[in-house]
């Protein structure tokens, strides 16, 4: 009796649940598997492949016209230093128009109509085509001339890529505000701040890190993209020497990668590669920036 | 019968002076009422408890003395709240400057995340606080008894102390913004014995300089901290009898209300009977 009963309890791998169990085990395992690998390949791809490619030289000369040297190309500093000016003026225009969109979202209009609106508009915004944020630039900006008899500039591209920033921005700030305890609004509300101080001194450091955290993965989805920039700034083989040239055409490392990889030489190609690399590697690390910031806990114990 | 029962009250606190006087007070939320029909003078440098069944509308009510239901989406009274002369709920009224006044602490223990001293300083500073600001921290955590216990880390942030402390900080909070008035939300429910017995300590030490209203489910807590009591209880109303009304249905003496109280309900929810 005490023997069967105790067989009966142990572990029967031929059992139909058992194996039915183990066989969806191992196939969303190998699922999940599948589902990195490009990631995987892609990143060790391009830095194999980029990587070998890096040098001070790379990394600082301007790219040389195709076809003029068929041995070198010259380097990619001007585009690593255009795309970081633009998704500098990005920055500067969707991070106080977004945290601001956002505080008011979370903190003012509840659910107001008007804030259902922005809210449904940000979500449509954060699934429109960067090309169409491209085109958009063109029309109202580019082809208008509007800045200052201007066409293609770095100022325009910023712009495009300040539209795709937007809506992550102030998604963010509005999810992160509404994480905040309300225990705290009602404290700094029960000792007489006001709604303005209350905010700024309680609720906005305290989603400090969730919203640094979506300022940079914006920033990272800006700074790769190509469309946008091929309407507005378009390219430049120059550095940037004065205030005067963000008004004009500037270069970046998305669009020269668009540009060379397509151009039948050697060596424009492997500069190609090297930007590729370069970008890569600079979004591994703003994402991975994002991640170790998300991780400074606004609550933690030891932190003042 | 309610209206006439706090004109009885009205006559027997007369002659000391009144901190806030609740006049026909109702709230609502949304269409629903939660309270209604509210009278009751609040003496000054008194302790008042709250205490009644769950839902009865305490703390609808004492939220309503600071204006925090401003807060909740819906919420209207009806009625005046007279503090000190003035109607708080009148249009020229900035609910800044009441909760300066009139300050409060909450059932959950909501240091911010700052530091201890930051805490205290914060607060003061909004109020524009120009003094010695060390002296002030160190005064107020001295008053709500956690002085001793966190003088030798106040750098470290507030939610580096036990519950019961945090609760002591934000009571110390509340005291360095210099009110008239402190509300006490059901400072206790979520402590232990023992820091619950501290905060009534600290009670009885503030109430030498302030006027202090708390809500309690605890009794014993009522008959212990408090001067006066005031019982609320739910009536259900409409045709359905499912809304339950909350109303105040006796406010007394402490001492009177738990030794002889002229309502039925009210001895039978002191004494255990429901509630």
């Amino acid at each position: 009796m005490k023997s069967s009963s105790l067989k009966n309890l142990t572990y029967k791998p031929s059992l139909a649940r058992n194996v039915g169990n183990k066989i969806l085990t191992i196939t969303a395992a190998s699922f999940a598997a599948i589902s990195v690998l490009p990631l995987l390949l892609v990143i060790s791809y391009v830095i194999v492949k980029g990587g070998s490619y890096i040098n001070i030289e790379t990394l600082i000369l301007e790219p040389e016209p195709p076809g003029d040297d068929l041995l070198s190309a010259g380097g990619i500093g001007p585009a690593i230093t255009g795309t970081f000016i633009m998704t500098v003026i990005a920055s500067i225009i969707s991070i106080p128009v977004g945290v601001g969109g956002g505080i008011y979202l979370a903190e003012y209009s509840k659910s107001g109509r008007f804030a259902k609106f922005v809210r449904f508009g940000t979500n449509v915004l954060a699934g429109v085509p960067s090309i169409i944020a491209g085109v958009f630039i063109y029309a109202i900006i580019v082809s208008t001339k509007i800045l200052f008899g201007s066409m293609f500039s770095g100022i325009a591209g910023g712009i495009s890529l300040s539209i795709l920033m937007l809506p992550t921005i102030i998604k963010t700030t509005d999810e992160a505000l509404k994480l905040v305890p309300d225990n705290l609004r009602r404290a700094a509300f029960g000792i007489g701040s006001s709604k303005f101080t209350m905010i700024y001194n309680i609720t906005l450091p305290a989603a400090f890190n969730s919203i640094s955290t979506g300022i940079l993965l914006a920033l990272a989805r800006a700074a790769g993209e190509t469309a946008p920039l091929i309407f507005t700034a378009l390219f430049s083989r120059y550095y940037i020497t004065s205030f005067d040239d963000l008004f004009y055409e500037m270069g970046s490392l998305s669009v020269l990668i668009y540009n060379f990889a397509l151009e039948p030489y050697e060596a424009q190609n492997q500069l190609a590669w090297a930007a590729s690399f370069i970008l890569v590697v600079l979004l591994l690390s703003l994402n991975i920036l994002s991640r170790w910031i998300g991780t400074l806990g606004a609550f933690s114990k030891n932190k003042v | 019968m309610i209206y006439k029962l706090s004109q009885n009250n009205k006559k027997s606190i007369t002659n000391s002076s009144i901190s806030i006087s609740l006049e026909n007070v109702s709230i609502k939320y949304g269409s629903s009422v939660a309270v209604k029909n509210i009278f009751c003078d609040i003496k000054k440098n008194q302790v008042t408890s709250f205490i009644g069944p769950s839902g009865c509308g305490k703390s609808t009510v004492i939220r309503a003395i600071n204006r925090m239901n401003d807060l909740i989406e819906g919420c209207k009274l009806s009625g005046s709240v007279i503090f000190e002369g003035t109607d708080i709920y009148a249009k020229n009224i900035d609910p800044v400057e009441v909760r300066r006044r009139i300050g409060m602490v909450f059932q959950q223990p909501n240091p911010f995340p700052k530091s201890i001293y930051e805490n205290i300083a914060f607060g003061a500073r909004v109020n524009g606080f120009r003094g010695d600001m060390d002296q002030l921290v160190e005064e107020s955590l001295t008053k709500a008894a956690v002085w001793d216990e966190c003088k030798d880390k106040l750098n470290e942030s507030g939610y580096s102390l036990s519950g019961g402390q945090q609760q002591r900080l934000c009571i110390a909070r509340t005291i360095a913004i210099e009110p008239d008035v402190i509300l006490m939300d059901e400072p206790c429910s979520a402590l232990d014995p023992l820091s619950t017995l501290k905060i009534e300590e600290t009670i009885h030490e503030l109430k030498k300089n302030f006027t202090i209203i708390i809500v309690t489910h605890n009794m014993q807590q009522a008959n212990r901290v408090s001067d006066f009591t005031a019982f609320f209880n739910t009536e259900k109303e409409g045709k359905d009898l499912e809304s339950k009304v909350g109303f105040l249905v006796e406010f007394s003496k402490t001492k009177n209300m738990f030794n002889s109280p002229k309502q039925k309900s009210t001895q039978d929810y002191i004494s255990g009977k429901f509630g």
